[in-house]
């Protein structure tokens, strides 16, 4: 073996050096940006169709429940919102949703795992910004979506296809940089 | 008052990690004695400098000063003693401090013990020592100050979590250190051999000892670790192929084919740009790690230092140090010329395939370890890879690799031949092929404890017949026993440590056959597992220095006589409000009795309990490897060194 | 270093939760069946945990839906799949082979190869079987070690 090809062996450590190096550079960079996030699980559903399910309404919600059919045909774009009372980031999300509401997005909500009482004094103390709200009560069709926790929030356009999927509070970041732009695409 | 102290004391550590850094580097480019010889004070001085920072830590954890935001975060005053100071190194902050103190104990070693260190050498290897610790400290001072004030102060701190608060924790953290940081010296050895463009067998006598002590101290910590995660987990795992777990398996897999290399180098003068290559690689692991646990790119981590500024600092410093180390790597060490022929079946030959295997699955653990995170910066996909990757992966390179290892040591330098080799191990393989049968007659058909028990039993035989080889025992029984003394201790320390990996296998392979049993029962019900009779007696309310608890009795029975009575906890910490389940262990030789207690509902409490067979004997191996290194440690030749000189000294006296 | 993986289990959920004996299948050789399933799928809200290993809410749903799946008498690989196709590929602890995970799975073989390919080409160089002989001044100093290792 020549020395030069002995060189070039001698380099590989610290090329593969370099190109990790590289790498984490990209992560710590992408995690500032937003564009890498180390915790974040995309949904397998982004771009299809709701799985099939029949959810009965919140018991004295006074609203109605929904199925998988009511989402396939829609006059304008939809949030389904995972919730519950005793989730303590569905307090900070409140707010958002309360907003959204008010400008006449409609927000449909299915309340998981959750007592009907806890679930109706919480709308109580903090406004009810659902147009419908189901209940998930054993949490399997949360499961179907493939929520993994509460809160979480999707985009559904008019065809039904859900467009995006954001797994945590929605933040008034999340708002203005991901909801209205959506909003604004698929209005 | 005492914090700025510590905080001053940093500052000045970090002035003279600079000065051990410039000027016996500097000395040693010219040749200058005095700048040289400058080296080792600076380094006594940079030790008692970075002790001050580490005491005044311990202190103010110690009387519970809330006016430190590190205390008030990690600390509560009805926490017991232990746990205050514990909970010093149980931070980003305090641990960082801690690597830094050890850093500095291993340069003041150095200095202290390498006094036949040729003058330029050690001047070279003190002056990388420095710089590594100047950059960490640097680190501390800038992003990570362990003595930050907090105005006004609270009236108590937050609390550790109570996880945390356990002896194997509180010293798992500075062995693992020991191991991490050891490997800085022999980092700091392999770069001044590339500064000096030379590596000789007297190279690789004064690198393995620390190799030796590192790897020990690493084996310890890793044990320690997995034994915590075994009693307080509270579902009997012990490893679990966890980034953090990885991260430490890395630097301890490139270690240990560090030992052997650095053997090769010590008596044949051969692989010596290899193990130089080795040497900066078992510190770029110990780096990477520090990096991927408190740079919060990992999804593992978020919970202890997420400032991607702390990572990018980290990163910089993993770049400046490693790949500084390849670069100068890659340009002076082609000019060392391969020496030291050998034929592929040899001592020489048995060492490189181990090499080569360890460093493979040095390659699975660390491309397992980071894929998920580099398939999504790459590919935009999230992919998950745990321990059924792990355990599919590496078996293929552990069966060749414990095969070789008893084979290995009977290999004879230069050039060997395989069918001596194989005479003497013939009892081995049949008592590992006895062990495969029965566990698969007694155990039904279970493959992986089957290979366990059979692994296990032929490194234990194969350790056994190389002593026999040694000392002639069947041979020259007659003069085995003189034989044996005459050994040279390192032979002892090799036999006994992979002996120890043969047990670490038992332990494994018997956990495969462990059984478990869960149920809710009410006191006076008993239930059968493992051979055993498990009765629960009752369940009743304890106290403890800050928990309250709800304690059960389990009394384990066998043939109707009592073998052991358990009392397995469920605790509440009101500071932190958090529960955690006490696992209640009863160990013997032939495995462990396990049992944890869960909910109670209607008068019957659930109760798990494990029978985990021969686990005990998991840890036992590592403490007998890490044993196997002490001894070679005090081998005649890696102590030679120093004794010498005392005994030159001494004939000069009487003379 | 664990604690950092477990002070993130405390955050995620109601951890050290001991499990309830009313989630197991009555069947011992379809409960085993079923444990063997669910240590090859992953705890999404954990760190690394499968959902046998964790006392999340979701995890034990998830035991669950193993579980009935087992009992209705789906395959092995029809109840992974189950889950696979709620929760994508992050679900499955050990990853499925296609093109971004071929380098992960290769690992092994492409280790073990391009180490014997170093070796091999670094042999190869010429190989003379008997060693080289000492040259005077390293026999000198080699005499000066043995004696004082000092020198």
């Amino acid at each position: 073996m020549s020395l030069t090809s002995r060189r070039a062996l001698m380099l590989a450590p610290l090329g593969l050096a370099v190109a990790g190096g590289a790498g984490f550079y990209g992560m710590l960079r992408g995690i500032g940006t937003g564009s890498y996030d180390p915790r974040g699980v995309p949904s397998v559903l982004i771009g299809r169709t709701p799985p099939d399910f029949a959810l009965p309404p919140l018991p004295d919600s006074g609203k109605s429940g929904f199925a998988a059919a009511e989402l396939r045909d829609l006059p304008g774009p939809v949030l389904v919102n995972y919730w519950a009372s005793w989730c303590v980031p569905c307090i900070i999300e409140h707010p958002q949703l309360m907003r959204l509401s008010r400008e006449g997005v409609p927000i449909w909500g299915i309340n998981y795992k959750d007592k009907p009482r806890d679930a109706g004094a919480f709308l109580a103390r903090h406004g009810d910004p659902f147009a419908r709200l189901a209940m998930d009560e054993p949490g399997r069709v949360a499961i179907d979506w493939g929520v993994y926790g509460v809160p979480e929030t999707y985009f559904i356009d008019r065809q039904g296809i859900i467009r995006w999927r954001w797994a945590g509070p929605v933040t008034p970041e999340v708002l203005d940089g991901d909801i209205r732009p959506l909003l604004r695409r698929y209005a | 008052m005492i914090g700025e102290l510590g905080h001053f004391a940093l500052a000045l550590a970090f002035v003279l990690a600079l000065a051990q850094t410039v000027l016996p580097l500097w000395g040693a480019a010219r040749r200058d004695g005095r700048m040289m010889a400058a080296a080792g004070p600076l380094a006594h001085g940079h030790l008692l400098a970075c002790a001050a920072a580490f005491g005044a830590l311990l202190y103010v954890f110690a009387v519970n000063d809330t006016s430190v935001v590190n205390v008030v975060q990690n600390s509560h005053s009805a926490k017991p003693m232990l746990y205050k100071l514990a909970g010093a190194w149980g931070n980003h902050e305090g641990s960082m401090v801690l690597w830094v103190l050890i850093l500095a104990l291993c340069g003041g070693a150095v200095a202290g013990f390498g006094r036949d260190l040729p003058t330029a050498l050690k001047a070279r290897v003190l002056g990388v020592l420095g710089l590594v610790a100047a950059g960490f400290l640097l680190f501390i001072l800038v992003t990570s100050n362990p003595f930050g004030r907090v105005w006004p102060p609270p009236a108590d701190g937050q609390g550790l979590n109570p996880v945390l608060q356990d002896p194997g924790l509180a010293f798992h953290p500075p062995l693992l250190y020991l191991g991490y940081v050891g490997f800085a010296v022999t980092f700091a050895f392999a770069v001044a051999a590339l500064l000096e463009g030379r590596v000789d067998a007297a190279w690789g006598r004064w690198v393995r000892p620390w190799a030796l002590a590192a790897w020990s101290f690493l084996t310890l910590g890793i044990a320690l670790g997995s034994w915590w995660a075994y009693y307080e987990l509270g579902w009997g795992g012990y490893w679990f192929w966890d980034p953090v777990e990885n991260a430490s398996l890395l630097p301890w897999l490139a270690g240990t084919a560090l030992l052997h290399s650095a053997v090769v180098v010590e008596k044949r003068e051969a692989l010596k740009v290899w193990t130089v290559l080795l040497a900066l690689l078992a510190f770029g692991f110990s780096l990477l790690g520090t990096f991927l646990v408190r740079s919060g790119v990992l999804n593992s981590v978020h919970a202890f230092a997420n400032d991607p500024e702390r990572g990018v600092f980290i990163l910089g410093l993993l770049v400046f140090y490693i790949g500084g180390a390849f670069a100068l790597f890659a340009w002076r060490g082609p000019a060392m010329a391969p020496t030291g022929m050998f034929s592929p079946l040899s001592r020489e030959g048995g060492l490189v395939l181990n090499n080569l295997l360890l460093c493979s699955a040095a390659a699975v653990v660390l491309v397992g370890t980071l894929w998920p995170m580099f398939a999504d910066l790459l590919f935009d996909q999230k992919i998950s890879v745990g321990p059924p990757f792990f355990n599919t992966a590496i078996l293929p390179l552990t069966v060749p690799l414990v095969l070789a290892m008893a084979a290995g040591p009977l290999l004879s330098w230069k050039r060997a031949r395989l069918w001596p080799v194989l005479e003497r191990l013939w009892w081995a393989a049949l008592g590992a092929a006895t062990a495969l049968l029965l566990c698969l007659f007694l155990a039904g058909w279970r493959v992986g404890p089957a290979l366990g028990f059979g692994a296990a039993i032929w490194l234990i035989l194969g350790a056994l017949a190389d002593l026999a080889d040694r000392i002639a025992l069947f041979r020259r029984p007659a003069a085995a026993w003189s034989r044996a003394g005459g050994l040279p201790r390192a032979a002892w320390g090799a036999a006994l440590a992979h002996a120890g990996l043969g047990v670490t296998l038992l332990g494994i392979a018997g956990m495969g056959l462990a059984t478990d049993h869960l149920s809710a029962m009410r006191p006076g019900q008993s239930v059968a597992l493992g051979g055993y009779q498990w009765r629960l007696d009752k369940v009743e309310d304890a106290i403890g220095p800050n928990w309250s608890a709800r304690r059960a009795t389990v009394t384990v029975l066998r043939d109707g006589a009592t073998v052991t009575v358990l009392h397995p906890e469920r605790r509440f910490f009101p500071v932190g409000r958090s529960t955690t389940t006490e696992a209640a262990i009863h160990t013997g030789l032939s495995g462990d009795l396990y049992a944890v207690l869960g909910e109670e509902q209607d008068g019957a409490a659930v109760l798990r309990l494990h029978h985990n067979l021969l686990a005990p004997w998991i840890w036992l191996g590592a403490l007998i490897m890490a044993l196997g290194g002490a001894i070679s440690l005090t081998d005649r030749r890696i102590r030679v060194a120093a004794p010498a000189s005392k005994r030159a000294a001494a004939l000069a006296a009487k003379a | 270093m664990r604690r950092l993986i477990l002070a993130l289990l405390l955050l995620a959920g109601p951890a050290f939760a001991v499990g309830s004996p009313s989630e197991m299948l009555p069947d011992p050789a379809q409960e085993q069946r079923a444990r063997a399933i669910g240590r090859e799928l992953r705890c999404m809200v954990c760190q690394n945990e499968s959902i046998e290993e964790s006392q999340a809410g979701l995890a034990r749903d998830l035991r669950l839906i193993v579980r009935e799946r087992v009992a209705a008498g789906d395959s092995d690989q029809a109840v992974v799949a189950y889950v696979h196709d709620r929760y994508g590929d992050f679900v499955l602890l050990r990853p499925p082979f296609r093109l971004a995970t071929a380098a992960l799975w290769g690992a092994p073989f492409l280790a073990l190869g391009a180490g014997l390919l170093a070796i091999l080409l670094l042999r190869r160089r010429g190989a003379p079987s008997e060693p080289v002989p000492l040259s005077p001044e390293e026999r000198a100093r080699l005499a000066a070690l043995e004696k004082d290792p000092t020198a």
